[in-house]
This record gives C-alpha cells, sequence and structure tokens, in this order.
C-alpha cells in the first residue's frame, strides 16, 4: 500500500488504476495543471536540472529520491499516509465513533470549503516566490526553493485528489478553479490575504518557510486529526515534506544572521549595512512582519467556525492525543477583551476557542527556532536578541483588527503607532536596501552571497560545493 | 428597556453612508461592530440589526423627497470582501420571538418601499455587490432592480438560513427567488441549502444575479449599468423637499403629534389612536404645495400615523387592540385629495405624497393588532381617511339624528391598493364587484343608515347601546389569543389575489412565525440559540 506506483502518468499509491472515472479526471486536470506550472512556476528554470528529492513511498522512514529533474517533469502525484487500523474519531461530538471513508453529506459543503482554502495556498506560495530564482544567493539555495515550489505544488495534487475524488462536479469546478486563481492578482487574487503578497528577497523567503510554512503545518495537523479520514491520510504525508520547508527557513535566518555576526565581529564598530549585511535589527523588523500576518492566517480569536469545525470533528487540535478532554463543552478559555480602550480578559467556552489553541501552540514552535537564532548570535558575543512580539501587534483579523499594539503588546494611539511604525516593520528603505543585497544572483557551485553563511552540510550527503542546479 | 425611535437623519446615520453625485445616490453599508440598537452582540461582517435598516428606511424616503434629480440609488458596500452577511444572528438569537418578527416585518417593508420606489417614482436601484452577500443581504440585493457581483472567485450571494440556522430567509428571500427573479424552483432549492452560495459565472446562469464583473472592471461595469438608467428616466423637475422631524410630545402613555395623538391604556390593553383632518386648504397649485414642503397635511399626517404604528408595534408589545377615530373638516379632506390626485399627475412631489400615504395604510394593514374603527360625533372619516376605517377589523358608527356621516373620494378607488393589488373597496366587496361601481356614485355625505346598507360599516348601535356595545366589543377582543387573533386577522385581511407582497408577508407571518418557535430553531438546541456556541444544533427530525 505504502509503495507508489511510479509507471502510471500520474504517480501514486490509492491504486488509482482501478478508479477509471477519477484517473480520467485527474488525466483531464494534469495538463492544466502542467501549464500553469509553465506560466506561473519558478521563472527561467523550467529546463534546468535541479537535485529534487521526489517521494517514492509514503513510509515514515527512507521515502524519498534524490535525482536531477527537470521541474515540469517532476513526478507529482497521489500519496497518502497509511491508514490507521480501526481509527476513530479523535475530536467533538462524535469522538470514539469511526472515522469516516466517505463524506458525510452534512458536512460536504464544509469540507470542500476548507479543502479549497487549503488547496488555494499551495499554489499561492509558488506565485509569490516565482522570480526569486532570479536573485538566488547559491545553488544550495536555489535548490531548495524549487524543493519547496515543487512540493508546494504537490500538496495542490494532494488537495485537487481529494476534490477529484469525493465532491463530485462541485469539486471538479473548484479544482480548476484553483489553477484560474492567480496571488496577488486584484481580479481573480488567491483566498487568503497573506498569500496575495509578492515575496520578491531572500529574507522575505526565509521568513515566509519559517513563519508562513508553520502556519501550515499546524493547519495540516489540525486536519490530520480530521474525522474524515482521506483528508487526516493526505496532510499527514503532506506534513513530511513540510518539515524540510520549515528547515528551509529556519536555517535561512540563521545563516543570515551567523554571516552578519560574523562580520560584526571581524570589523568591530561598523555599520553592518556599511559591510553589505543584513542588520539585526532589519531581522527583527521582517520577523516582526511575517510573524504577524501568519499569526492571521489562523483566523479570528473567537470563532464560530472553529466551535462547529471541532463538535463535528472536522478539524482537531495539533497532536490531539496530547489532550485528555477531546470534547471540549464544559471547558472555557481565558481570552483577552479589549473595551474602554484597556486589555481586560473573560471566559470564552473552549471549542469557540480552538483557532487560539491552535495559535498558542505555533507561538511555541515558533519561539524554539527563534532561541535558535539567539543562540547564533549569543555564540558571537554580539549583544542583540531577536523576539517576538506580541500576538496582538499588527494584527489586521480577529480581536486586534483596526487596534494597534506595540510589540510589547501595549495598546497605543494611531499617533503613537504611525510615530514608531518604521521602527518596528520593515520600512520602504529596509526594504530597497535589502534588495539592493539581491541584485543577482550567485550560481557557482560552493559560493555564496556575501550577505549569508554557507550551510553546515549540504543535500542527502553531497558537499555544499555540488553542482545543484545544472544552469548550463 | 428604551423605546425605539424611528426618526432618524443622514447626519446621524451610523450605519450608511448616503452620498449624492449627479442623478446618481449611492449608499454604501458600512456597520460599525459596536454599532447594535441594544448591547448584547456585535454588528460583525456589515450583518445588521433594525437600526440598519431604520436608517436605510429613511434614506430611501429622503432620496424620494429631498433628492428629486436623483434617478439611480446604487446600494455598495465599504467593507473588503463583504458587502452584507445578513441579519445578525445573535441579535436574532437573543431577540424576543415578537421582535423576531416585527423586525423582519419591517426590513420587508423597507425592501419593498425601495421596489415600490423603482415602479411607481422611475428611480432605479443597482446593488453592486463587491463582497460575499449573504441572508437579509442577499435579500436586500434582491429588492434592487439589478444585481452586480464582482467576480473575485470567492464573492458569493446565498441564503444560507436552512443549513446554517434551520429557519427561512425571513425576510422574503425565497419568494423574491422564484416569484421576483424567476430562478428556476429546482435551482431555487441548491441554492438555498448550500450555505457557502454560488458565485461567478454561474450565479449569473442561476440567475441569482444579472451580471459579475472582475475587479479591474468594475466600477466601468457599474458606470454602464447607472448612466443607462439614468439616460432613460425622466427628469423630476422642481426644487427638493426637506422632511422635517416629527417633534411629537411625549408624555406617559400619551403621544401627541400635529394631526395624529396616540393614547395608550395598558390596563384594557387598547391603544387610541385619532387622527386629525387638515386645519386649512390644502394650496391647489404645485409651487404652492412646495412651499409647504413637509408641513403639508397629506403628508405630515401620514408620516405621523406611520411613526405612531411602528412605535405601536415595537414599543407597545401589550397592546392588542387599536381603537381608530378621526376628527376634523371632511370637506378640507376631500379638498386635500382631490389636489393631491390632481397635481400628482404631473409634480413629483404629490405624487410622493400619495405613495407615501399608500405605504403607511399598507403598513397598517400588515399590523398584528384588531384595529377598530370608531365613527362617532365629529368624525372625519372621508376620502383618504375613510381609508383607515376600511382598513379595520371591524367598524362601528353611531345612530343617531344628525349623526355622523362618510364621504368617499376618488382616492378610495385606486391609488391606494393594499399588498394584494386591490383597493380596500374591492377587497371589502370581494364577492359583489358591482358594489364598488355603484359606490363611484356617493359623492354626498353618506349618514349612518346609508352607511350600514352599503356595508361600509359593520355594526351601528344607536345613542342608547352605543357607549355598552363598544366598550364589550373591545372587552371581547380583548381576551381572545391574540396569536389567534393575528392569524385570523392576516388570513381575513388580505382577500383576492396573491401577489409578490402578500405572499411574502403571508409566508413570513405563518412559516416563519411557525419556524421561530419550534425547538429546532429556539429549543435548548435549536439552530438559533446554538449559532456560534460550542454545541451543535439537534433536530428532532419528525416531520408534521
Amino acid at each position: 500500500m505504502s509503495q507508489i506506483d511510479h509507471s502510471e502518468k500520474i504517480p501514486n499509491n490509492v491504486n488509482l488504476s482501478s478508479d477509471r472515472k477519477l484517473q480520467r479526471a485527474l488525466e483531464k486536470w494534469l495538463p492544466n495543471y502542467i501549464n500553469w506550472w509553465t506560466e506561473m512556476g519558478p521563472e527561467g528554470f523550467q529546463t534546468k536540472d535541479v537535485y529534487l528529492r521526489t517521494a517514492i513511498s509514503a513510509d515514515t522512514e527512507g521515502w524519498a529520491h534524490f535525482d536531477y529533474v527537470k521541474m515540469p517533469e517532476y513526478r507529482w502525484g497521489i500519496f497518502l499516509a497509511d491508514p490507521v487500523k480501526d481509527r476513530t474519531i479523535a475530536c467533538g461530538d462524535d469522538y470514539g465513533k469511526p472515522v469516516w471513508q466517505e463524506v458525510p453529506g452534512e458536512h460536504r459543503n464544509t469540507l470542500r470549503r476548507i479543502i479549497v482554502t487549503q488547496g488555494d495556498t499551495e499554489p499561492a506560495s509558488v506565485e509569490q516566490q516565482r522570480l526569486l530564482g532570479q536573485t538566488c544567493p547559491s545553488l544550495y539555495d536555489l535548490r531548495n526553493l524549487f524543493q519547496v515550489n515543487v512540493e508546494e505544488g504537490r500538496h495542490l495534487w494532494a488537495m485537487v485528489y481529494l476534490l477529484h475524488s469525493y465532491f463530485g462536479r462541485d469539486g471538479r469546478e473548484e479544482a480548476e478553479a484553483l489553477l484560474e486563481r492567480r496571488s496577488g492578482d486584484s481580479d481573480n487574487p488567491r483566498i487568503l490575504g497573506a498569500f496575495n503578497a509578492p515575496i520578491d528577497n531572500w529574507l522575505s523567503f526565509f521568513m515566509f518557510t519559517f513563519f508562513t510554512d508553520r502556519d501550515g503545518k499546524y493547519q495540516l495537523l489540525a486536519l490530520a486529526e480530521s474525522a474524515f479520514d482521506p483528508l487526516s491520510r493526505t496532510t499527514r504525508f503532506m506534513l513530511t515534506e513540510e518539515a524540510h520547508h520549515m528547515f528551509v527557513g529556519e536555517t535561512g535566518v540563521l545563516r543570515i544572521i551567523q554571516r552578519t555576526c560574523e562580520q560584526m565581529k571581524a570589523n568591530p564598530g561598523k555599520d553592518p549595512r556599511e559591510l553589505g549585511l543584513i542588520d539585526l535589527p532589519t531581522i527583527q523588523k521582517a520577523l516582526n512582519f511575517w510573524y504577524s500576518i501568519s499569526l492571521d492566517l489562523f483566523g479570528g480569536e473567537v470563532s464560530s467556525n472553529a466551535a462547529s469545525y471541532f463538535a463535528s470533528g472536522l478539524k482537531g487540535r495539533a497532536k490531539e492525543a496530547q489532550y485528555d478532554d477531546h470534547i471540549c463543552l464544559e471547558q472555557v478559555f481565558n481570552m483577552d477583551k479589549i473595551e474602554d480602550g484597556k486589555v481586560g480578559s473573560e471566559e470564552v467556552p473552549l471549542r469557540n476557542a480552538m483557532n487560539e489553541v491552535l495559535r498558542t501552540e505555533y507561538t511555541e514552535d515558533c519561539q524554539r527556532g527563534v532561541n535558535k537564532w539567539n543562540r547564533m548570535i549569543a555564540e558571537h558575543g554580539v549583544d542583540f536578541e531577536l523576539t517576538l512580539p506580541s500576538r496582538r501587534f499588527n494584527r489586521q483579523i480577529g480581536l486586534y483588527a483596526g487596534i494597534h499594539f506595540s510589540p510589547a503588546g501595549e495598546l497605543i494611539s494611531n499617533e503613537q503607532w504611525e510615530a514608531q511604525k518604521a521602527a518596528w516593520l520593515p520600512s520602504e528603505a529596509d526594504l530597497t536596501y535589502v534588495k539592493s543585497l539581491m541584485n543577482r544572483s550567485v550560481t557557482e557551485p560552493g559560493k555564496m552571497a556575501n550577505w549569508i553563511a554557507a550551510p553546515k552540510q549540504g543535500i542527502k550527503g553531497r558537499p555544499v560545493d555540488f553542482e545543484y542546479v545544472r544552469l548550463d | 428597556m428604551e423605546p425605539i425611535r424611528f426618526e432618524t437623519h443622514p447626519d446621524r446615520y451610523r450605519h450608511w453612508k448616503l452620498s449624492f453625485d449627479g442623478a446618481t445616490a449611492k449608499l454604501d453599508l458600512d456597520i460599525p461592530e459596536d454599532g447594535g440598537l441594544v448591547p448584547g452582540y456585535v454588528l460583525k461582517q456589515n450583518s445588521y440589526d433594525l437600526g440598519v435598516d431604520i436608517e436605510l428606511a429613511d434614506a430611501i424616503q429622503r432620496i424620494r423627497f429631498e433628492h428629486p434629480e436623483t434617478k439611480c440609488v446604487v446600494i455598495a458596500g465599504t467593507k473588503d470582501r463583504v458587502f452584507c452577511s445578513g441579519a445578525n444572528i445573535y441579535m436574532l438569537g437573543s431577540s424576543t420571538h415578537a421582535f423576531k418578527v416585527n423586525f423582519c416585518k419591517f426590513t420587508n417593508e423597507t425592501r419593498l418601499y425601495l421596489e415600490d420606489m423603482t415602479d411607481n417614482s422611475g428611480i432605479h436601484t443597482v446593488a453592486a455587490l463587491g463582497g460575499a452577500c449573504a441572508g437579509g443581504g442577499y435579500e436586500l440585493a434582491m429588492a434592487c432592480e439589478r444585481i452586480l457581483l464582482l467576480d473575485d472567485g470567492s464573492s458569493a450571494v446565498s441564503l444560507p438560513e436552512v443549513p446554517l440556522l434551520g429557519v427561512l430567509p425571513g425576510t422574503g428571500g425565497l419568494t423574491r427567488l422564484v416569484d421576483k427573479r424567476k430562478v428556476r424552483r429546482d435551482l431555487a432549492d441548491a441554492f438555498s441549502t448550500v450555505a457557502e452560495g454560488v458565485r461567478g459565472k454561474r450565479a449569473v446562469e442561476w440567475g441569482l444575479v444579472d451580471a459579475v464583473a472582475k475587479k479591474s472592471n468594475f466600477d466601468e461595469a457599474l458606470a454602464k449599468l447607472t448612466t443607462q438608467f439614468c439616460a432613460e428616466t425622466a427628469e423630476r423637475s422642481g426644487p427638493a423637499v426637506t422632511l422635517k422631524p416629527l417633534s411629537p410630545t411625549r408624555e406617559e402613555n400619551a403621544t401627541r403629534y400635529e394631526y395624529v395623538s396616540l393614547e395608550i391604556d395598558e390596563e384594557k390593553r387598547v391603544a387610541n389612536l385619532k387622527v386629525s383632518g387638515p386645519k386649512a386648504d390644502t394650496p391647489e397649485d404645485a409651487k404652492a404645495l412646495r412651499e409647504l414642503g413637509s408641513d403639508v397635511w397629506a403628508l405630515k399626517a401620514f408620516r405621523e400615523l406611520d411613526d405612531a404604528i411602528l412605535d405601536l408595534r415595537f414599543n407597545e408589545r401589550q397592546i392588542g387592540l387599536i381603537v381608530l377615530t378621526t376628527e376634523g373638516d371632511a370637506e378640507r379632506v376631500l379638498q386635500s385629495d382631490r389636489t393631491i390626485q390632481k397635481l400628482a399627475e404631473s409634480d413629483w412631489f404629490a405624487k410622493e405624497i400619495l405613495l407615501h400615504m399608500k405605504r403607511v395604510l399598507k403598513r397598517l394593514d400588515l399590523s398584528a393588532r384588531t384595529v377598530f374603527a370608531i365613527a362617532d360625533q365629529g368624525t372625519c372619516f372621508a376620502g383618504s381617511l375613510f381609508e383607515l376605517l376600511i382598513a379595520a377589523d371591524r367598524s362601528f358608527m353611531l345612530d343617531v339624528e344628525d349623526g355622523p356621516t362618510l364621504r368617499l373620494s376618488a382616492l378610495n378607488f385606486g391609488p391606494l391598493p393594499m399588498g394584494n393589488g386591490l383597493s380596500r373597496l374591492e377587497s371589502r366587496f370581494f364577492g359583489t364587484p358591482g358594489r364598488v361601481a355603484e359606490l363611484k356614485e356617493e359623492s354626498d355625505a353618506i349618514d349612518t343608515e346609508r352607511a350600514a346598507e352599503l356595508g361600509l360599516v359593520t355594526f351601528t348601535p344607536d345613542d342608547i347601546d352605543w357607549e355598552d356595545e363598544v366598550r364589550i366589543a373591545i372587552e371581547e377582543r380583548a381576551a381572545f389569543s391574540p396569536d389567534a387573533l393575528t392569524g385570523m386577522e392576516a388570513s381575513l385581511r388580505f382577500v383576492g389575489p396573491e401577489t409578490l407582497e402578500t405572499k411574502i408577508f403571508g409566508r413570513l407571518s405563518a412559516w416563519q412565525n411557525w419556524i421561530f418557535q419550534r425547538p429546532n430553531a429556539v429549543g435548548d438546541r435549536g439552530g438559533l440559540t446554538t449559532y456560534g456556541t460550542p454545541e451543535r444544533p439537534k433536530f428532532n427530525y419528525e416531520r408534521t
């Protein structure tokens, strides 16, 4: 079951060849997908050989194969994690009953919406990053970018498989629409706001893969608990790939910090910007920005949708098994309450606070990464500490939207916000500076752009100076 | 609880932004979350409560009277990604049954007012939906002539009440879908059960909207519609009329306007509603009429009556019976009727007055209270005021020498129809239509004996019995079940043909009243009760 059949036009471990109808539907979708990839995928590298990993099995051990592949020929396909025997519903009113192998009619529309919304983020990020390859800091990073891109593409496949398989004609139309929307297009934008902002520099890319992809991880963890088993199995396998994206983000930022600190130490008293480096305050501002917009992706603090998803077992908490109570009807959650210009608190039913529960876990996970970055700074004896801003800072969605808070979480006036904004979030000047460092690509194997340190090791035992992308 | 007031002014609007650009008026919906009429709910996502509709009704009224240059009204929203998400569910969930039904009724009347503005004043309406449009938001859009929807892959129109809440699209949504927009009923069925609604091309194919446009050419598409509408609409010449505040004097249990007084008898659960005729003759040329403006009797008296009816509906829940009386000079009422009707042929202001009278009388027809009209000495049930008497469920006329008389005018024969499309006289004599033609010949004062003979009044006690008869009738009425009376009166008032309007209100008062009382909606685990709470609704699946 876990072996992937690569002899098929669409590699899969769902025995696609025995389902002629589904096969036809997906084979019809495939050329449209390839068109989309050619048009919206990484610009300028479609014919190049890239050293990519491809899933060959859905086992957690040894599931990947590494080799040179031209991206449009990447073996996208449908891979589900192995079924868990006698799996039961992990949360909500139907807790403990057998999971569903088919979509219950009652939840059909809601599930479709959840899957479409998740699915829409996958091609969106490919579109957001499509020009980044032209300013890469190294071949190693270029390859990582493409690895992330093709896997986002495969995650789109995973969601499209569910739409085609379980949602009939509506599902097929939604699958088409996933290829029609375009990140940042005012006429036909991606569904979630954060996926319409361009990612036009590598600092943003690393921050995105660290913060925004991590939101994706938590959404997938929550969906992995779904009572709809095919969704759960699909997302569980997606999670194995997602780990690499966060690795790219975490080590990417870490290497920038390392380079800056090394150079600061070697050139005491010098402004890092004079040395062509990304200074730590600028990194802090980028962190503030990407963390806060990623927090928005979790949705409102108090949410009737979240309560209903949990109650109907469509979406659980991350690693639901770690909790004792899976019904959560009696428990309450302490939530901020903004009233008369003050932050107080109120109790809300736990089910309505599920977005916040997920966000809390996310925040802790982010903090672990930030701690690693700070250890790097401390190792170099630089007196600076990166911090996650308050969850209230710079929010556009939920309880704190439309009100201003400092990074420390204090309620401030519009005037205070306007006066301080440039100190807290990347200004035009900051972005222009960062982009000025990335005005060309570094493509000689083993060479790094001035503003980033080399990675500790290469990919899959290959050296750092391996030719990860063949450009000639 | 603070009484709800229905008078407002654009200067005080909290939810709508009314702006004018040449012949086009724009109404932008922008509801502040903390803008609820009463505490206890947050108006998220441009969801509305009664306060929002009070402003809308006021805005439509003001466009008609104060902005004669307007040829097209655009209803749009200023919030990103959402036009209007409908009636606020937490508001519905926390409201009493009576309030819910009255709220639905008022919003319906407002939507019909919007449609009346197009049908009779020729002012066109376009709903420009720049984002999601759900439930009552879509019903509002359907009340417009044309619906333009943003085609951005996510903006949809929807009626999610059935799948989401277990209630009906309560403001005429279902009726407008099939009767007005003529959406095929199977498609309407599918549409009304999909919570997320229908967007883009499919919304056009199904007839749910008239057109879609991408963001980059949305304004252009809208401008094309409004330009076309403006081009095909005649000018409404003559200066605007400012609607002055009514400024009634409010005492405990009594409200006194210039021409209307409302006295509440809490113990008897009776409201005494008295309307007075004009104190002077109505100017017979358009210019002089315009100078009087909102002080013209026919406009002012009916505005006051409207305000009093709404006050009764929302603030006097215990009152079951309205005792309607009139006083004044019948000749002056008839002179007003003649003048307004004559001028209405050429002057928009006079026409608007007439249309407004029609609407107020409909409001009375639709009020879920018993109405008794009492014609005793000094009464003035003449012409337009005679409509009040036959709008009543029963009438009493004193039978004495030199007693009260009734007078008819041309306004009783068509210009002030009921929701069923018939005049009140046609409705009254539905079984004997010839009688209406005969009545046109009755140009003189009609005394009690003659009124009884013609079937214009119900009972005609003489002065020996009068007080007792009337008192007993009132006391008897007050003892019946108010629910039974509501159903009975609503069934009897609207005879004859069904119209969009009667269907909307008929279904509203029957189906929604029923559903709003059922455990599946308002029980411990009902759809409205559990909405937004951690619990999911639990339905009793037994069908009647």
